[in-house]
């Protein structure tokens, strides 16, 4: 399948992407998350033979793809704002991919409609793209890229352009379309939500390199580094110092006593930084978390509620403003950042 | 009583004010150029048609002269097709050259192949004359070369050379349109279409031709329409055995007396632009403008393959050698004695001289009418003062009424440019038609020239003012009044920069339009007050080596001024102002 080794690109001198390797196997979907300028457009760009890297192959089934152009590869690419043949009606757009692989007429007219029916989009063939919704518009180019049967799906931020609901309707769509098809893909987001609804796999990109990789359970629960966890917003980010030579490990901090089991080595009186889960923590009053509540915001599953040290935690019932809370945090709740 | 006296009074007042500021105020701007187009326009249109169509003067069309009519529509339409033809097949790779490559020296070499399209027609003729004409440096170097009697090429006085020199004239409309139009083209669809399995070649034909259709056709048309009306390049270089519409006009009006015959054919001529016209403002008005931020930036890119490196190196010497050659000919054939003068054979001279310029203030006997050539000079630039001030004085109210138009702008607007639809012959055929008796008898008056040249610079000095004062936002105004300025003082910081360019970028557009037009002076000129392209004209086409440098030493200070006014116009030009 597709397999990159050791990328490398540079932008106006500055490093853009630095040894980025990784692979996507059959049917999966690899989302890379990283926020704006990290790289990752780019990435597609060099996997689609838009642009060359500096160093590195793109290979597909062992073969490397540097001799391969762009119209030869196979591979689909959803733009951000569709990039939609303006001259062209629905259905002239979706067809453009079959016409380029000289199929004729009736199959093409077949796959059309049976690919504009998996897009939700029956009828709308003889539109003209520019009358579409944004919606509808992003319709049809997942559907243009779907028709000609690529071998690899790619998507750059192709959600970034509509609002929030329309978002939502359209990240399931796409999950289901994705599953069924069995077409691998690569899915460029900024966006956590659309990168742990889709993906099978989430790399982590940041100032052009992978920082971390995994499920989006395994990425969201340790984000690995400072930087990945207040990118994900995925807790709390306390500095602390290690008390203790041996797993598990005592650390110090301005919010109290942590005890955190890591698979790294730490010596006493090193200086650490802690995620803190927001989730799961209860109120106890042998907790060793301690603060007075200094806000309390009201969410659809409970209440955000900030401590007077700057910590601030998810609980089921709202305290009263001023009053001191003990809280008791999980120890899974608790990893160790690089 | 004296109470009521008082309201009387001041009723009567606010009814003639109102009068006058719902009434006088919206109609006085346009008081000048009614009088101006229905005399000089509309009313010449009008005998033009009555020469043309009525009963009498059909009866004298004979078979001969609707057989010549014919042929010579005929024609009129074969060379502006195979001229908008050529065009293209030179202008689109061009665009494609500007829109999508960076290269060294771009920005002059654009410059390069817009300078044609402002100038003078003659001075385009003279200068394919001193490339290619029988005393060119071509023929001349070859006859050197190779001991030869006569001229070995001959170009001028061909099809060829007519169609060269429309290449020459609108390859820069297909660069400025099309090119506009491709370098805007969001980079994103050709790049959806090669990942969708499309290779080059049908990335162009099914994609990038597709979207640049509307671009193309509009260029396409605009050619055609120059092309069609062309009359100096026919004239001037194609010689007596080719004729346009335009050129059978001005032979029947001028040298036949055959009026009504040019009547008839002005008034195909002007159903032809009509319908061209039409056709040009629906293709505008349809294109959809598909273009995408910054695109113009992400499309250029500099050859990297060798493929690219030889398109775009071939391009640039192929563009070079059809811009370059003709307007460096001109001025140094003008400085180079390359042939014995008449009745000096046998001792040629050859070298730099400056004799050519030195003639022009020298009234031989044999000269044009008696008059030093210097004068026509001095008559173009006088002519031009008199159209500068003419065109301003018309242009300027109604101008600034336009910059912020109600229904009555409206409705007139269209009007304006109606003169731009007929061609500078008819104009000329009109003023000779209508003018020609008492008590409009103005035909004998030099003061017709500055009249047809206002006629024909009004609609672009309009045009050129219109959006410049459109663009001053009241907003600066009143910013500008609400910190305290005076209102002579709003006018003074906030409109005046502006008007001031605006005026002096139309003023020196009128001024070129006048020095260089050909076409309509060459039928309302006196013989005793020949202008520039006038003169030039006259001299190219009498024999002997001193007339022909003559020629030369004139047109080439009509392209040195003319260049002035070019550049003096684009540094003046605000941003965004449009074209065509």
């Amino acid at each position: 399948m597709l397999e990159l080794i050791d990328i490398h690109k540079s932008y106006e001198g500055q490093p853009l992407l630095d040894a980025i390797s990784f692979t996507v196997a059959a049917g999966e979907t690899v989302c890379l998350l990283g926020p704006s300028g990290s790289g990752k457009s780019t990435l597609l760009r060099i996997i689609a033979g838009l642009e060359t890297p500096e160093q590195g192959q793109v290979c597909w089934d062992g073969q490397d793809l540097a001799p391969v152009p762009v119209h030869r590869r196979g591979f689909g690419l959803v733009f951000q704002d569709y990039a939609l043949f303006p001259h062209l009606d629905v259905a002239a757009n979706v067809a453009f991919g079959l016409k380029m692989q000289n199929r004729t007429t009736v199959e093409i007219d077949l796959r059309v409609a049976s690919i504009l029916e998996m897009v939700n989009l029956t009828g709308f063939g003889d539109r003209r793209v520019t009358d579409l919704s944004g919606g509808e518009q992003q319709r049809v180019a997942l559907a243009r890229a779907l028709a000609s049967s690529p071998r690899l799906l790619m998507f750059d931020e192709p959600l970034g352009a509509l609002d929030r609901s329309l978002r939502e309707q359209l990240m399931e769509e796409l999950r289901r379309i994705l599953h069924e098809s069995g077409v691998p893909a690569v899915y460029v987001t900024h966006d956590q939500e659309e990168a742990f609804t889709l993906a099978d796999r989430v790399l982590l990109l940041h100032d052009g390199e992978i920082v971390r990789s995994g499920t989006p359970e395994q990425v969201w629960s340790d984000p690995g580094s400072v930087w990945a966890a207040q990118f994900l917003d995925a807790g709390n980010v306390v500095a602390g110092i290690v008390k203790s030579n041996t797993s598990p490990f005592q650390v110090d901090t301005s919010a109290g006593m942590f005890e955190v089991r890591c698979g790294h080595t730490h010596s006493a009186e090193e200086k650490v930084n802690l995620l803190v889960s927001r989730r799961g923590v209860r109120q106890a009053a042998d907790g060793r978390v301690s603060g007075a509540v200094m806000d309390v915001i009201f969410r659809q599953d409970g209440f955000k509620v900030t401590l007077d040290n700057g910590l601030d935690f998810y609980l089921p019932d709202a305290p009263r403003m001023g009053e001191k809370i003990y809280l008791t945090v999980p120890a899974t709740g608790i990893k160790c950042l690089l | 009583m004296p109470i009521y006296h008082e309201v009387a009074r001041t009723k009567g007042n606010t009814k003639f004010r109102a009068f006058v500021s719902s009434w006088l105020r919206p109609v006085l701007p346009w008081l000048g150029i009614s009088i101006f187009l229905g005399l000089f326009f509309f009313y010449p249109l009008a005998r033009i048609l009555w020469l043309g169509l009525n009963p009498v003067a059909l009866k004298t069309l004979d078979l001969a002269s609707t057989l010549l009519a014919f042929h010579s529509l005929l024609f009129t339409f074969y060379q502006a097709a195979l001229s908008t033809i050529l065009t293209l097949v030179l202008g689109l790779p061009a665009a494609f050259l500007f829109a999508r490559y960076a290269f060294r020296g771009k920005s002059l070499l654009r410059v390069l192949t817009a300078i044609p399209f402002m100038l003078p027609t003659v001075v385009v003729a003279a200068g394919f004359n001193a490339l290619l004409g029988p005393r060119g440096w071509v023929n001349l170097g070859l006859m050197d070369l190779f001991h030869l009697q006569s001229a070995p090429i001959s170009f001028v006085g061909t099809l060829g050379v007519i169609l060269l020199a429309h290449v020459f004239y609108n390859t820069t409309i297909v660069i400025r349109l099309v090119g506009n139009a491709l370098s805007h083209l969001d980079p994103r669809l050709e790049q959806a279409a090669r990942t969708l399995g499309a290779d080059p070649p049908r990335v162009l034909s099914h994609l990038t031709l597709p979207l640049l259709r509307p671009s193309i056709l509009a260029a396409s048309v605009l050619i055609f329409i120059f092309d069609f009306t062309s009359f100096g390049v026919i004239l001037l270089l194609g010689g007596p055995g080719f004729s346009t519409l335009e050129v059978e006009i001005y032979k029947q009006a001028v040298q036949i007396f055959n009026l009504p015959l040019a009547g008839l054919l002005s008034l195909i001529q002007l159903l032809c632009t009509l319908v061209f016209s039409i056709l040009y403002s629906r293709i505008v008005r349809r294109s959809v403008v598909t273009s995408a931020p910054r695109a113009a930036e992400a499309n250029l890119h500099e050859a990297h393959a060798i493929r690219e490196k030889l398109f775009v190196a071939g391009m640039v010497l192929l563009l070079l050698a059809l811009f370059l050659l003709p307007l460096i000919s001109l001025p140094l054939r003008s400085l180079v004695r390359l042939e014995a003068d008449r009745g000096e054979r046998g001792q040629v001279r050859y070298g730099i001289t400056g004799d050519y310029y030195a003639e022009l203030f020298i009234n031989r006997n044999d000269s044009l009418f008696y008059v030093p050539p210097f004068d026509a000079i001095g008559n173009s630039l006088s002519y031009a003062a008199l159209t500068v001030v003419l065109s301003l004085a018309l242009g300027f109210p109604v101008a600034s009424a336009l910059a912020r138009p109600g229904r009555l702008e409206r409705l007139l607007d269209p009007f304006l440019m109606l003169p731009l639809g007929a061609s500078a012959v008819t104009l000329g055929l009109g003023f000779i038609v209508a003018f020609n008796k008492p008590p409009l008898r103005l035909v004998t008056s030099p003061l017709l020239v500055p009249l047809a040249h206002t006629l024909i610079a009004l609609p672009f000095v309009i045009r050129s003012l219109q959006p410049a004062l459109a663009s001053i936002p009241d907003r600066l105004r009143q910013a500008a009044a609400s910190l305290g300025a005076s209102p002579p003082r709003v006018w003074f910081t906030v409109d005046w920069p502006i008007v001031m360019r605006a005026t002096l970028s139309a003023a020196v557009f009128a001024f070129t339009v006048s020095l260089g037009e050909f076409g309509a002076t060459s039928l309302v000129v006196r013989p005793e007050y020949p202008t520039l392209p006038i003169a030039i004209a006259r001299f190219l086409s009498q024999p002997g080596g001193m007339n022909y440098g003559q020629a030369m030493a004139m047109a080439t200070v009509l392209m040195v001024v003319c260049g002035i006014g070019i550049l003096l116009i684009e540094r003046l030009r605000l941003p965004g102002a449009g074209e065509f």
